[in-house]
């Protein structure tokens, strides 16, 4: 039978069987939990009369109506605009910077080479919880070297923790930790580039910024592209930094971003049903947002191709 | 380290001192935190408000005794349920990536594609669309606030088994899969002593890429647990920042204790710098 299978090239079964631990995790811990998101999502609980007794509590469908209740949530709409506010500032700034620091990295005779891609990259073992916590001190005018330093100078000290510079102040902690990852993608993306690219372009007597701005950023292209859209997710669903720096200042709001809307509806308010319809808008707001993207970035791409 | 590119001679006399001076801003700004945690970490309470912030006190040993006093050593506890998840997390999570990114990247049948797009889609599912029903339905089978709880659901990673089709379509040749079937060897035994070895460079990479996930993780198991038995570091010390907030007192606690939480990280990271590459992260096959 084996003999019999091998000569025919690899038996069929055997790459079902190898999927199948992936396939079972898959089921259980994705599919599952998405179509239950959306059967909850689609439900409400029915309170008859007081709400009091067994029976007077009972889960009804609720049609489309948890949904049109979030989209005309003031409280998800405001947290919508903060986040927005807040990508902004986090995205062209982390990528700005992963991308300037991977040109660096890339030049000719660069010292400390090793060292400094190591040490810009280390944010990326930092926890976001302990990197908040982090910055969370360093903002803090009791403990922060930049009050001491201005209070020594007889400087007035700003307060990074309320108003605008809230954005400033969380916005750093996301590009200081996501800086690296990204960097190291562009970097790898960079060091791809053959060798007999940069010789052409030598030879036609292009300066260094030249190259990097008509050779190496446009090759590095889809690498850019990948970053983006990681970022761009991650950014819709910021939660664990502005969760964390909650207990050091009053101007954060247990629903400063749709994500922490979700935890408070669901887990804090009891109301599973407007939680999980709130989730599902998230996810299709990033899905919506991620793949136009992409698509924006395919169409041009395949225009310069054809060019 | 240095990419052939750059020993070809350049026209600029003066050497590359620019690129050099940003880079070292981007260091130093990135290690501030990191210095700024060291030196907190070594002041005792009074010594933390008073003297500049760059420079060490005389606290640490104090510090230190004080975090594992607290509770019991209930931070002993937290960081030992860390090291659990993320090791433990991690190498399922790179075993199950393997199988499956050989099975994608070798053989050829019917939905491949499909299945490899499915589960890449979960790259991009929110974590918060899945943490809600996924705690509605550990509840249902009772393995909320359980050790479990935190582990399953971190098993199965869409990124891991990206990367692991990627490394086994380059690392082991189809020839060398095809012979040990003329030799009559059965798949798994193939995938096993022929493919695993081969692969095993970029599983290293997966059970890194997934153990810094996990460790960092903080969604899934403030949702899920509420025994601070069972808490990892991340949900740990933020538990003891939100009793600290108020009481000035327990921030030495917590700096201590944040310190501690990014020693292990950091120094896997210096470790296998020596034989292993930062850009396998991103999928870089070519050495």
């Amino acid at each position: 039978m084996r003999k019999h299978r091998a000569a025919h090239g690899a038996p069929r079964r055997a790459p079902y069987l190898f999927l199948l631990p992936a396939g079972l995790l898959f089921a259980l811990f994705f599919a599952l939990p998405i179509g239950y998101a959306g059967y909850l999502s689609l439900r409400k609980i029915e309170v008859k009369g007081l709400g009091l007794g067994s029976g007077a509590r009972s889960e009804v469908w609720a049609g489309f109506s948890n949904y049109t209740d979030a989209l005309t949530d003031p409280v998800l709409l405001d947290g919508a605009l903060r986040v927005l506010v807040y990508g902004l500032i986090v995205v062209p700034l982390m990528l700005g910077l992963a991308l300037l620091f991977a040109l660096m990295l890339d030049s000719d005779r660069v010292r400390g080479r090793a060292f400094t891609r190591l040490a810009i990259f280390l944010p990326y073992a930092v926890p976001g919880v302990i990197a908040a916590l982090l910055w969370g001190f360093l903002y803090l005018p009791s403990v922060s070297p930049l009050h001491y330093t201005l209070d020594a100078l007889g400087l007035p000290q700003p307060d990074l923790l309320s108003g605008g510079a809230l954005y400033v102040a969380l916005s750093n902690i996301a590009v200081w930790g996501g800086t690296g990852f990204n960097m190291i993608v562009i970097y790898t993306a960079l060091r791809a580039i053959p060798a007999e690219v940069y010789e052409a372009a030598r030879l036609d007597g292009c300066s260094q910024w030249q190259i990097a701005w008509r050779i190496k950023i446009p090759m590095v292209a889809p690498s850019l592209v990948l970053t983006f859209f990681f970022s761009v997710i991650a950014t819709l669903q910021v939660f664990n930094e502005p969760t964390t720096l909650r207990p050091l200042t009053n101007s954060l709001s247990t629903t400063w971003s749709p994500m922490m809307k979700v935890y408070q509806d669901a887990f804090v308010a009891g109301d599973i049903h407007s939680g999980a319809a709130t989730a599902v808008i998230i996810a299709v707001v990033t899905f919506a947002l991620s793949f136009g993207f992409l698509r924006l970035a395919g169409a041009r791409t395949r225009r310069e191709e054809n060019r | 380290m240095t990419a052939p590119t750059t020993t070809a001679p350049r026209s600029g006399r003066r050497g590359g001192w620019l690129p050099t001076a940003v880079l070292f801003v981007g260091a130093a700004y990135c290690l501030l935190p990191v210095v700024w945690v060291v030196m907190a970490a070594t002041k005792s309470g009074s010594e933390l408000f008073s003297t500049f912030t760059f420079w060490p006190g005389t606290g640490f040993a104090g510090n230190l005794s004080d975090l594992s006093g607290y509770r019991d050593g209930v931070y002993w506890t937290w960081m030992a349920n860390s090291a659990l998840y993320a090791g433990l997390g991690a190498l399922l999570s790179a075993a199950v990536s393997a199988v499956s990114g050989y099975a994608l990247a070798l053989y050829r049948f019917r939905g491949r594609e499909t299945v490899f797009n499915v589960l890449l889609a979960g790259v991009l599912m929110p974590p918060v669309i899945l943490a809600v029903p996924q705690y509605l339905l550990m509840a249902e089978v009772s393995l909320t606030d359980s050790h479990l709880s935190v582990l399953l659901p971190v098993i199965l990673s869409p990124y891991g088994i990206y990367l692991a089709r990627i490394y086994a379509a380059a690392a082991v040749p189809q020839d060398v899969v095809e012979a040990g079937r003329m030799d009559g060897a059965g798949e798994w035994r193939i995938f096993r002593t022929v493919a695993l070895p081969m692969m095993l460079p970029g599983l290293v990479t997966i059970f890194l890429f997934q153990f810094v996930a996990i460790w960092n993780n903080f969604l899934l198991p403030y949702i899920m647990l509420s025994d601070d038995e069972k808490f990892p570091l991340t949900l740990g010390l933020f538990t003891l920042l939100n009793q600290g907030a108020n009481t000035p007192a327990l921030y030495t606690l917590v700096i201590t204790g944040a310190l501690l939480a990014i020693v292990p990280l950091i120094a896997l990271f210096l470790f296998i710098q020596r034989f292993w590459s930062l850009d396998l992260l991103s999928g870089a096959v070519k050495s």
